[in-house]
């Protein structure tokens, strides 16, 4: 087991009232704003891009990359604070808003002011009414104590904050598609380039960042870069929220140093299995990410152990499927999620999901034919690499690592019509 | 290389969403009126507007319940005893398919994906609350609850 890590995102998660300011205040929130305020806006981006922060939204790109491709210059510049968590398996951003806003207000300010932008939005999944009512009381309690608004602590910058509820839409997680959701379009992700931190909202540089990442900036201005990497591993830094979900005894939001072996996470702190039936699979980052076997245990948790091992950490959103499991079942309910949530815009994935869910209907009801294996991949290779955004790319993967670690399922279904788990 | 020009009024369709959301409580759903409505007043086309209004799945084109049920048919509900479990169970309650009203206009019952409640799973959300955590007697008593409060 590795060192116990001291809570970091969770810190205030438990405390009574931990979502108002005053507990927020008390427990030392906002130093790190008065602290950042005073530094040069480009040594903060150096600190950050030193701490090896990277996002927490799916992709693990470098947030002080990021930061260091908005311009410079006193032009228009927005940044987003992308709460439209909906990647199914995952619930912590959840969790950060409802119990500690003021950590992800914070850490936005602080981007704001290191990026000079003045103006910020959240932007927040429709179905988080609870969320939406806590993220406007926490901005209301920030501008009443000046941290949001004109001149903030004396500092002379502005910055304002304001929400902005989206209405039903998995991809407006995607970073462009919430740029035209914000701008009251139908929630399609544009081409890129250019990024949004070169033309994002309304034709301006817009840093757009998922709730976990900004909730480690306060603690990175705070203790520093060097405190920072020494939690987790070399590349990939800091602690992590792992949202475990499914066949354990012990369902939950778990912080854990990146890194933290996969086993550990599963059998020490979720409790273990649910019952005496053994774990037969594991989707290590949500439903977009490969699914993995019990051969894949030991597997630690970081951006680049996952990849190597043929899948993707994702969210860090873990769910685990027990002995019994019919993962050809598995499959097709991921590939009714990709079809309900795929935007329409491009053709692969538009089309390309709804042959695969035909299909994968078809095997489950008992109807299956013995090309369908074939088709099933011919279809994905249609799709990967040629979808207009990582969703239709993402749609593949049920499909592919269930056909990868559990061909003879399918191949059962074909020959009995019936699953392989019933027999 | 500002692309700001392109919009008729950036602050006006920006309200879009906002503004269907108000719409929607007024008229119970977006119908017609609703929509030329939300166009008028945000001076944009009505064809913008709905095709904004269509693209989202909270915003409703078509007539709901009183309680619009959502049900979570998401992997995490379904590995414990989610999903079409309790879809299967309320549909036989409420007497109408997914997608349907009951006659009384009272519920109306929708399948939906993840309501990031993984971690509590099976879950369920009645208009703006969220219920999770369920088992076949706690929708039960949902379910009462929710006619009581009725007759209140």
């Amino acid at each position: 087991m590795s060192a116990a890590l001291e809570p970091i995102l969770t810190r205030n998660i438990g405390v009574p009232n931990s979502e108002k300011i005053d507990v927020y205040l008390a427990r030392g929130g906002y130093s790190a704003l008065q602290k950042a305020l005073k530094m040069d806006p480009e040594a903060l981006i150096q600190e950050v891009r030193a701490s090896g922060l990277r996002g927490r939204g799916g992709a693990g790109f470098p947030a002080g990359l990021k930061w260091g491709f908005m311009p410079k210059g006193d032009q228009t510049k927005y940044v987003c604070i992308n709460t439209d968590e909906g990647e199914p398996g995952t619930f912590k951003d959840r969790l950060i808003v409802e119990h500690d806003p003021h950590s992800i207000i914070e850490g936005a300010i602080i981007a704001a002011y290191a990026v000079n932008a003045h103006r910020a939005f959240v932007y927040i999944r429709g179905e988080f009414f609870l969320g939406v009512k806590r993220w406007i009381k926490a901005i209301d309690e920030a501008y009443h104590r000046g941290f949001l608004g004109k001149d903030i602590l004396g500092s002379g910058f502005d910055i304002d904050l304001s929400v902005h509820r989206g209405a039903g839409a998995y991809i407006c997680g995607e970073e462009t598609a919430l740029i035209n959701s914000l701008e009251g379009l139908r929630g399609e992700p544009r081409i890129k380039p250019p990024y949004p931190a070169q033309i994002g909202l309304w034709g301006e540089p817009t840093l757009v960042h998922n709730v976990e990442t900004l909730a480690n900036i306060p603690h990175i201005v705070n203790r520093g870069a060097a405190w920072y990497q020494s939690i987790g591993t070399e590349n990939s830094v800091g602690s992590k929220l792992f949202c475990v979900s499914g066949h354990v005894r012990k369902r939950g939001n778990y912080e854990l140093p990146l890194g933290t072996p996969l086993r550990e996470i599963i059998f020490e702190h979720a409790g273990g299995m649910r019952s005496s039936k053994p774990l037969k699979a594991v989707i290590p980052g949500g439903a977009s990410t490969p699914v993995l076997t019990s051969a894949h245990l030991d597997l630690p948790m970081d951006f680049e152990s996952v990849a190597q091992a043929g899948s993707m950490l994702g969210t860090g959103a873990i769910i685990v499927m027990e002995d019994g499991t019919d993962m050809v079942d598995v499959a097709r309910r991921l590939m009714r999620f990709f079809v309900h949530e795929s935007c329409g815009k491009c053709t692969p994935c538009r089309v390309g999901t709804r042959n695969l869910l035909n299909t994968l209907e078809r095997i489950v009801a008992g109807e299956g034919e013995p090309g369908d294996i074939d088709l099933l991949e011919d279809i994905c290779s249609n799709m990967v690499g040629s979808t207009f955004c990582p969703l239709g790319e993402a749609a593949a993967n049920p499909v592919l690592s269930t056909l990868k670690h559990f061909r003879h399922e399918y191949q059962y279904y074909l020959d009995h019509k019936k699953p392989m788990t019933a027999a | 290389m500002s692309q700001a020009t392109r919009f008729r009024d950036p602050a006006n369709q920006s309200m879009v969403l906002t503004a269907l959301y108000i719409a929607q409580e007024q008229y119970g759903h977006l119908n017609q009126e609703a929509l030329e409505r939300v166009a008028e007043r945000l001076e944009l086309p009505v064809s913008q507007v709905y095709s904004t209004a269509s693209f989202y799945s909270l915003l409703h084109t078509q007539a709901k319940g009183r309680y619009h049920i959502q049900v979570c048919e998401g992997i995490s509900c379904a590995l414990c005893g989610g999903a079409e479990t309790l879809i299967d169970y309320l549909q036989d309650k409420l007497a109408i398919r997914a997608g349907g009203i009951t006659p009384d206009g009272m519920f109306s019952l929708e399948v939906v994906q993840c309501l990031a409640s993984c971690g509590t799973s099976p879950a369920v959300r009645v208009n703006d609350e969220l219920y999770d955590d369920l088992n076949f007697d706690k929708v039960d008593r949902l379910l009462d609850q929710l006619a009581e409060r009725e007759e209140a």
